[in-house]
């Protein structure tokens, strides 16, 4: 079992997976129409690219926006679960070691503790995304089961994970769970909304391109967002 | 009954179908109709295989439905936060639900997303600020608007207001001729106060051409006149053209595109033929965002620009008090608590936020001015964006919009607040009404009058 999800079956979830959100990523910038989205996109690359730029970073300072600073429960919660979310499927030592088996490249792995940590971080921080989903009519109202199964398909590993790695009851069964789900989160990513991964890059970019060259970002200091 | 008489899928293309439109006050007849109204349903989904591109298509798929667009909605904060005015709930039910059923919706369903396309939201485009994936409800309101105009489910008014520019190429049924007399008539009023005052009609290769809203030639004349008087304070070579001189759109809050492109097409006609070196738009918020932001896209202008630099009436005023142009008596300058209600449609939408506090630092006496909380690209709509305002089917929603700035304008203290936009305007006008709030409102034109020093060989000679 080891060797089919350590070997052939985690090839093939990263080729989905990056083959995958590129060709989302491809058909993102293919689908934008100057016109029908009332951006000249290209004719302003200097005010383009910082408008993008502003959009992206900005969003991703925790606190760095006004929209993240009127909601800070829930910028805790994603700050939590992204840390983890990001850093820990790239730089984990068991994850540098099973990538560097299968395809010889090699990551530098982050120490024990801080994996822990943010392993521990993630699944808190899902927990109070899933908490906010009950708690709150306004996010109630947008929930449904879809929401639910994507915070699962974004647990299992995380969860799966720790129990492997703290050896609580059969360790190779853990182990294999865990990879399997691992790799079911790296197939779907790119047909669900986890595309988010990619594509929240290319909506950044574009709403602040579309500020930067349309919506004033020439006239002024650009949006404060 | 496919159509009705006068709810149907046919925009408004003559006179006299426009007549016949008026005449069914308040739209009795054609909201009667419009219960009966068959959705074309190959139509619609026919056209959102042509126009629903890549942005909007990921928007609606990647909402995390998160809900942090919520509390940056003005509607949802004053409906008791009534989770049905969530934003991503109010275009995910209605855009999103008419594209997973790939236009498979019946009559019922188009009264539903009408109502929340023109009762629930303004596209004021303050919710796109708080999402974290950047998605814009109100540019996807936008888009719903244009569909269902398409289908004939479309508030009566803003049926008739798109068929005024057809009709008229202006929002109102102020012809070329009566837009001339008009401004000649006001600037013959003020020509003992103001020797030498005139209207250059037509003027070839002035440095400004200024273009207006039609409602000031119908309703509020006094501006056009204040408009000069500045204009010829400022010792600025202006003209008006005799015709494409109105530069708002109803048709844009209707969502006819067709009628946005007509019209803005005769404001740029009239650039390309008197070749001014640019163009300044009077106080108004949508005239601005239609002629000079998006008017260039539905003109298919590849750089996203109108034919010569178009600017909005405070940047024209920043500009001459900046230069010198204007000198305000310092003696006369603001002195009560006063606030500025920032317009979405360019402060948000288009960058002027310190243009307009460059204004104010000259206008009030220090320690007079109060800020709006939030305020710049943060503040919120006035309540009566969008059509809101014109839209009699749903006034009592209307109303209970204007709570907000209500809200707003009390917190600051403020006597007095300045609004540089018809629409903002009407609501904070509209709101004293409706609520008695102690406070006044003005456009910057009427303000600068009083308190603008003429020059010594402008003054009339017996002063
Ligand atoms: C992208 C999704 C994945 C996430 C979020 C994830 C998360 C985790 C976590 C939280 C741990 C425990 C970390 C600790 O505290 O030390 C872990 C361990 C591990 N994961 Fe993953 N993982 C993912 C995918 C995978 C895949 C696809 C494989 C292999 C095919 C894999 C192989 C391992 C191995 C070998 C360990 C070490 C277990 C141990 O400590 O003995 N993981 N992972
Ligand atoms: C740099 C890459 C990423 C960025 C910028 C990003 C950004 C975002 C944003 C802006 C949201 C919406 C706000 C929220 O609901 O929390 C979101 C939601 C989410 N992201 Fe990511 N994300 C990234 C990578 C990932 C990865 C790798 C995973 C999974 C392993 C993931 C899982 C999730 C989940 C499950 C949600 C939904 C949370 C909910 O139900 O509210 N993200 N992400
Ligand atoms: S904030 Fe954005 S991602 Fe979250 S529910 Fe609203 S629209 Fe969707
Ligand atoms: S555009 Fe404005 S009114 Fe419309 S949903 Fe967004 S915040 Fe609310
Ligand atoms: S009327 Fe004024 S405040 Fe309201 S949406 Fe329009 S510009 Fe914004």
């Amino acid at each position: 079992m080891y060797e089919f999800l350590a070997g052939p079956m985690f090839i093939l979830s990263l080729c989905v997976f990056f083959v995958g959100l590129l060709v989302r990523a491809i058909w993102y910038v293919r689908g934008l129409h100057w016109q029908m989205d009332r951006v000249a996109y290209g004719m302003y690359p200097g005010p383009g690219i910082k408008g993008a730029a502003r959009s992206i970073g900005y969003w991703l300072l925790p606190f760095g926006t006004y929209g993240w600073r009127a909601q800070p429960f829930m910028t805790v919660a994603f700050f939590l679960l992204h840390l983890g979310a990001v850093l820990i499927p790239l730089f984990l030592l068991g994850h540098t070691l099973v990538l560097k088996a299968a395809t010889g490249i090699a990551l530098p792995a982050m120490p024990a503790r801080i994996a822990d940590f943010l392993s521990w971080a993630a699944v808190i921080g899902i927990a109070m995304l899933a908490l906010r989903r009950i708690a709150l009519p306004e996010v109630r109202i947008l929930t449904s089961a879809y929401d639910y199964f994507i915070l699962l398909v974004t647990a299992a590993p995380f969860i799966t994970g720790l129990v492997a790695r703290y050896h609580a009851g059969d360790y190779a069964f853990w182990l294999s769970l865990h990879m399997f789900f691992g790799e079911v989160l790296l197939i779907l990513a790119p047909f669900t909304k986890l595309s988010h991964i990619i594509l929240f890059f290319m909506s950044r970019a574009q709403i602040g391109m579309d500020y930067g060259i349309k919506r004033g970002g020439i006239n002024g200091k650009g949006m404060a967002w | 009954m496919p159509e009705g008489t006068f709810c149907n899928r046919t925009p408004i293309q003559s006179e006299k179908a426009l007549k016949r439109l008026l005449e069914d006050t308040g739209g009795k007849t054609y909201y009667q109709e419009m219960k009966a109204l068959e959705v074309d349903r190959d139509l619609l989904w026919g056209t959102i295989q042509k126009t629903l591109k890549s942005r909007l298509r990921t928007w609606l798929g990647i909402c995390a439905h998160c809900g942090m667009c919520a509390d940056s909605c003005f509607l949802y904060r004053i409906s008791k936060r009534d989770p049905r005015q969530v934003p991503a709930y109010k275009i995910q039910s209605t855009l999103g639900e008419i594209v997973r059923r790939k236009g498979n919706v019946d009559n019922a369903f188009m009264h539903m997303a009408m109502e929340t396309a023109w009762a629930k939201c303004t596209c004021c485009n303050r919710c796109g600020l708080y999402c974290p994936h950047g998605i814009d409800m109100g540019v996807m309101f936008g888009y719903l608007r244009g569909l269902l105009y398409q289908q004939g489910f479309v508030p009566w008014e803003l049926k008739i207001g798109a068929g005024m520019h057809r009709v008229y190429r202006a929002q109102m049924d102020v012809t070329d001729k009566d837009f001339v007399e008009t401004f000649e008539w006001m600037v013959e009023e003020y020509e003992e106060d103001y020797p030498g005052l005139t209207v250059p009609v037509d003027k070839q290769e002035a440095d400004i051409l200024y273009t207006v809203n039609a409602r000031e030639v119908k309703h509020y004349p006094e501006d056009l006149a204040e408009a000069a008087i500045l204009f010829h304070l400022a010792g600025e070579d202006w003209t008006v053209p005799s015709s494409g001189w109105e530069q708002t759109s109803l048709a844009m809050f209707a969502g006819d595109w067709e009628a946005c492109k007509l019209q803005v097409q005769s404001v740029y006609g009239a650039m390309e033929r008197l070749k001014p070196k640019r163009m300044v738009g009077t106080e108004c918020g949508h005239a601005h965002r239609a002629t000079v932001v998006e008017g260039p896209y539905w003109a298919g202008r590849p750089d996203g620009r109108p034919p010569v630099r178009s600017i909005h009436y405070v940047e024209w005023l920043a500009e001459a008090l900046r230069t010198g142009k204007l000198r305000i008596d310092p003696e006369k300058r603001i002195r009560v608590p006063v606030t500025i209600q920032d317009s979405c449609n360019y402060i948000r939408n288009h960058g002027l936020k310190e243009i307009t506090r460059e204004i104010i630092s000259h206008i009030v006496a220090p320690g007079y001015f109060r800020e709006m909380s939030p305020n710049r690209e943060h503040n919120y709509c006035c309540g009566g964006g969008g059509g809101f305002n014109g839209i009699g089917l749903y006034r009592p929603q209307r109303n209970q919009a204007l709570i907000t700035k209500r809200d707003q304008l009390l917190a600051t203290g403020a006597e007095m607040v300045i609004a540089p936009c018809h629409n903002c305007w009407d609501a904070i006008r509209d709101l004293v009404e409706e609520f008695h709030v102690p406070i006044k409102w003005s456009f910057l034109k009427p303000l600068l009058i009083k308190m603008v020093q003429v020059p010594e060989h402008l003054r009339p000679e017996n002063s």
